[in-house]
């Protein structure tokens, strides 16, 4: 479930001056940005900021309307090497581990290779007691603990969060991070979407500040928190911006 | 005549058979053709794309006797199909029905299926699953609505009477179903058969629509 090691890294994926326009609106405008291997990054800005936009775009879900987003020199990543949690999960009308199945089934893997590589990540992140039950009925904590787990089961390097705990209770709040970080340490990048200033100060190695679409500050998190660099994140850290 | 009449009479149990056997026969066909066929007329984006739903959705509402007679002509003696001699045959039947019950099929379908890959787009394209092998993992996620639709198609095709009537001919013991014979026999006075043949069909289109509220509640339960 960690990534491939013999396959060459898709780290890092950078953009240069990308925009993303829709009716001749420009929603997303990114002049340059990196995201490099091992590190914990969050996209960081209030409601509206183009967020969601911008993981969409490094996803590979919508194409820019001009720039380019590319991975580590040359290489096209097959779609397992990077996979998305969306904001509401998007669980099949299926069991908890036949929604396991299906996307190992994807990934290319055989019927009892299925089977054994469900059994161990659900078992891994807790799930294990839910395998038979409709996924659909879990509760919220429980259905983005299992999006999670989905997406990381085909061995990603790179994973994109679109605010994975909001509408969460504390503790499955709590969960969720738990698990983010453990599997950061277990060689995961991911890249996480959150307007939640207290959550990106206890995860984040480096910050992506969006307002207004466009990517305003790109820092370590130590410096952006201590010295940030325009008027909008200043105002954004103390609660007194408004779109 | 009304104190020869009984349930187990052979005649009558062979009518009951008969219809059985068409309908069912006619149904699971037109499964097999519609479900493909409705998925790929909801992913597929190709011209002409709208007037094909568009004529599929008319063509649920197409009066029975009107697919018959069509049938009829493409089955008779001079017909395109002629030489296969089907016409007043229950194979005649099952073709009648079929052309019924597919365009309710194909339209059901397309419309599920249609709905379920707006919601299941993103995630499956994530995954790696363009729309071709989105196809099985839609028609699998939908199959709670997809059986409502095929017995919906059931409950037309046992209550159907002109196009069976039209190119099977109501031939006794050999094309006589249970709705053409009702519609028949009654005039001819044979009321106790015509009335228990009513009493099956109610209680088919009774199981029927039982079954397709168990489904549809089993379904909700999976779609949380
Ligand atoms: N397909 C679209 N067409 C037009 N506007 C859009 C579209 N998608 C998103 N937007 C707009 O782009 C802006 C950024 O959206 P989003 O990325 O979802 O913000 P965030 O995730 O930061 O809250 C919003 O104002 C939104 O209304
Ligand atoms: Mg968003």
């Amino acid at each position: 479930m960690t990534s491939v090691t013999s396959a060459p890294s898709i780290l890092p994926l950078t953009l240069d001056r990308v925009a993303y326009e829709v009716g001749g609106r420009r929603l997303v405008g990114v002049e340059w940005a990196t995201i490099a291997k091992g590190r914990k990054t969050v996209v960081l800005g209030p409601n509206g900021a183009g967020k969601t936009l911008f993981l969409r775009l490094c996803h590979g879900l919508i194409k820019p309307s001009a720039g380019t987003i590319a991975f580590a020199s040359g290489i096209r990543p097959a779609p397992q090497q990077h996979a998305m949690v969306f904001q509401k999960p998007v669980l099949l009308r299926r069991s908890v581990a036949a929604n396991l199945h299906h996307a190992l089934a994807l990934a290319g893997l055989g019927y009892f290779e299925r089977r054994r590589t469900s059994r161990l990540i659900l078992n891994r992140f807790g799930l294990g007691d839910l395998a038979d039950r409709p996924a659909r009925v879990l509760s919220g904590g429980e259905q983005q603990r299992l999006a999670i787990a989905r997406a990381v089961a085909v061995g990603p390097e790179l994973l994109f969060l679109d605010e994975p705990v909001s509408g969460l209770d504390p503790s499955a709040m709590r969960q969720i991070e738990e698990m983010l970080v453990a599997l950061h340490a277990d060689g995961l990048t991911w890249v996480m979407t959150t307007h939640d200033l207290a959550q990106a100060r206890r995860l984040a190695d480096d910050i992506l500040f969006f307002h207004a679409g466009r990517l305003l500050e790109a820092a370590p998190a130590d410096r952006f928190f201590a010295e940030p660099a325009t008027e909008e994140a200043r105002a954004f850290l103390e609660s007194r911006l408004f779109w | 005549m009304f104190g020869t009449f009984s349930l187990f009479d052979s005649a009558f149990v062979a009518i009951v058979l008969l219809s059985l056997k068409v309908t069912l026969t006619a149904v699971g066909c037109a499964g097999l053709v519609g479900l493909p066929l409705g998925a790929a007329l909801a992913l597929g984006r190709f011209p002409g794309r709208p007037v094909i739903i568009v004529i599929v959705n008319a063509f649920m509402g197409l009066p029975p006797v009107v697919a018959g007679l069509a049938v009829f002509l493409l089955l008779s003696r001079s017909g395109p199909l002629g030489g296969f001699g089907l016409l007043f045959s229950p194979a005649a039947m099952v073709v009648a029905q079929f052309s019924l019950v597919l365009p309710i099929i194909i339209a059901l379908t397309r419309q599920t299926i249609e709905d379920l890959w707006g919601e299941y787009r993103d995630q499956l394209t994530s995954m790696g699953a363009g729309p071709l092998r989105a196809i099985p993992t839609l028609i699998w996620d939908a199959r709670f609505s997809l059986v409502t639709g095929l017995l919906a198609g059931l409950g037309r095709a046992f209550a159907e009477v002109g196009a069976i009537l039209i190119v099977g001919g109501n031939i006794a013991g050999f094309t006589r179903t249970m709705t053409t014979a009702i519609a028949l026999e009654t005039s001819k006075g044979d009321l106790p058969l015509a009335l228990g043949l009513g009493a099956v069909l109610m209680a088919l289109t009774l199981a029927i629509n039982g079954l397709a509220l168990a489904v549809s509640r089993l379904g909700a339960r999976f779609a949380g």
